[in-house]
């Protein structure tokens, strides 16, 4: 007798995903396909691709898509949430695009409390180019433009960003996660359903910050790539809820 | 329709969007065009509309293009420097053919500059402004009562042909107020046909997206090909202008937005001394009216071009004309604003050499 224990989530297209081996995103898109599915509301979700690697994401993601400007992804968000606040809205960006050229956006969508959701993939890395240095890359981290390392002295430091938007009011929910381990993917799972959860509840904005690995910029085997996610990444940024007014009420 | 009001001509320009169906407005203030987002913070929420003050002209112009690709008529508003900012977002909507308005209230540049009004950012306007191949719908108002009509046009022409639309005015244009009549009735955008692209609630349909890029070797080169004929569609059938006294003319003006309003007055001077002087204004600017002016060239070999700038319309009259007439120039950039008198003189000096 055969039992079906997995399957393809039907929030995602049959698009096959030219995302690299051990990449992060094939498994984040996963877990946020699912999230619609469970939540019912594939149908009347619009998702924002970014510029960066997931780009492609409008292929991917079964629900209408949109692909905006280099950063833009929560101003955009906020046009749409205000225009149709029946709709479920998630901008899908990476850390180059919302922690760098997209900086003021995220700040200020998050200070206004859009009731929006922003899935944020940090691998420390501007994947798409080719693996330049990123606001997130961790001191010593080598990329494409600190090939030396990250000197902290003429490049600064990393940017946290769950650390910032947690001082500011609007935020509702505010977590990290990771998808190093099938542990840490279950996690993310229950982090990313729950920021929908509260945009579907419309209390306020919602951010997940998950931590991600990507072997190909990193010069790494998937494997190490995942190492390093645990020995570096996570040190740096640690994992857990920096906000969560939800619970409270 | 209704009764005459008087109108500052930002006031006028914000009023005649939300009358043309604008529900969704977002900007951030600059002079000379803050009237503008002052009036649509109150104005919005009272027709049920959305009224945003964004964290800079790039978070507004963004906010457009969710807004846009959602259906709802939009609009933003600036000042140069402003409307710099913007052109990264207006490149997109061009490239992704969401069909939204704004305005250009310009002052002096370039840099912070100053002010006072200006016609200097016509290149950036008329030649698309930000990167790749598009074009915008530019009309250019002369008079408060045209600020408050022309956004109903843009709208029309923005969602007939899904492309960019705006109104090229100045800080003069903005600021002064006279009577004005709304010449349409005021739009209820719900009862506005749907849009087969906007983003929404799926109800059965198949899923959409809106999108700017197209990676697939020789796609963006077909989709760009695509954007030009609409254009090359525009300029046949949406190219708007006006001629004064230009029948019997042995010598022709060429003058849009302040600058007709100014040349015309001039005009007005020179007949009463027996010059023959005409008048040739563009209202679009995009689309330029080229074969009107080079049929009025192959008769009348002088042509003056008056303009709050160095010299930017010049270069599309003189394509237009394609050297068929002698070509003379009368330009106040950065917030200098010719009088009657000065252009009369200008004419008169031209006139019988």
């Amino acid at each position: 007798m055969e039992k079906k224990v997995f399957a393809r989530t039907k929030g995602l297209t049959e698009t096959p995903m030219r995302y690299c081996p051990g990449c992060g995103h094939g498994v984040i898109h996963r877990l946020v396909g699912e999230t619609l599915e469970e939540l019912d509301i594939r149908e009347r979700t619009i998702g924002i691709a970014p510029v960066g690697c997931s780009v492609f994401a409008d292929e991917y993601f079964n629900c209408d898509m949109i692909q905006p400007a280099h950063g833009r992804g929560p101003a955009v968000a906020t046009g749409m949430k205000r225009v149709r606040p029946d709709c479920i809205i998630f901008s899908y960006q990476g850390d180059g695009d919302l922690a760098s050229i997209g900086m003021a956006e995220t700040i200020h969508s998050a200070a206004r409390g859009e009731n929006i959701t922003i899935i944020f993939v940090n691998n420390a890395i501007y994947g798409m180019t080719g693996g330049q240095m990123a606001p997130t890359t961790l001191p010593g981290m080598r990329s494409t433009t600190s090939p030396f390392g990250r000197d902290p002295k003429v490049a600064g430091n990393p940017i946290r960003v769950c650390e910032l938007l947690s001082s500011l009011k609007g935020p509702v929910y505010l977590e990290r996660v990771a998808v190093n381990t099938p542990g840490n993917v279950v996690k993310a799972k229950k982090a990313i359903k729950k920021a929908f959860q509260v945009q579907v509840d419309g209390l306020g904005f919602s951010l997940v910050e998950i931590i991600s690995q990507c072997p190909t910029d990193w010069a790494m085997t998937p494997l190490q790539s995942i190492g390093r996610v645990k020995d570096e990444m996570i040190p740096y940024y640690p994992l857990g809820v920096f906000k969560s007014l939800e619970e409270k009420k | 329709m209704g009764e005459k009001k008087l109108m500052k001509g930002n006031e006028a320009l914000a009023e005649g969007a939300v009358r043309a169906g604008c529900r969704f407005f977002s900007g951030y203030p600059i002079t000379p065009q803050n009237e503008v987002p002052e009036y649509m913070s109150w104005r919005m929420p009272e027709v049920g509309g959305t009224f945003i003050q964004a964290e800079s002209e790039v978070a507004a112009i963004n906010m457009l293009y969710g807004a846009s690709a959602c259906g709802t008529r939009v609009m933003t508003s600036s000042s140069g420097p402003g409307i710099s900012l913007k052109q990264e977002g207006i490149s997109y909507t061009a490239s992704a053919q969401l069909p939204i308005f704004y305005a250009n209230v310009v002052r002096g540049g370039p840099g912070l500059g100053n002010i006072a009004p200006s016609q200097g950012d016509y290149f950036q306007a008329t030649r698309g402004g930000g990167h790749g191949d598009y074009r915008v719908f530019v009309m250019a108002p002369n008079s408060v009562s045209e600020m408050g009509n022309f956004p109903r046009i843009c709208y029309e022409v923005a969602e007939k042909y899904r492309m960019v639309t705006m109104i090229l005015a100045d800080g003069l244009l903005g600021q002064m107020m006279e009577p004005i009549e709304f010449d349409f009735e005021p739009i209820d955008p719900s009862k506005l046909p749907p849009k087969d692209y906007a983003l929404g609630i799926q109800e059965g349909r198949s899923r959409r997206v809106v999108r700017s890029y197209d990676l697939k070797p020789g796609f963006m080169e077909k989709h760009t090909w695509k954007l030009m004929e609409i254009y090359n569609q525009v300029e046949e059938k949406e190219t708007r202008y006006e001629t004064i006294m230009a029948e019997d003319a042995d010598l022709l003006v060429v003058a849009y937005g302040t600058c007709s309003r100014i040349s015309r007055a001039a005009l007005a001077l020179g007949r009463k001394e027996n010059l023959k002087i005409g008048l040739l204004r563009p209202i679009t600017v995009w689309p330029f009216p080229s074969k009107i002016l080079h049929d009025l060239a192959s008769r009348i070999k002088k042509i003056l071009v008056v303009e709050m700038s160095t010299g930017q319309m010049i270069e599309d009259v003189k394509l237009a004309i394609e050297g068929s007439a002698q070509v003379f120039f009368h330009g106040r950039p950065s917030g200098g604003i010719p009088t009657e008198f000065e252009v009369l003189d200008v004419i008169k000096k031209i006139y019988g050499k």
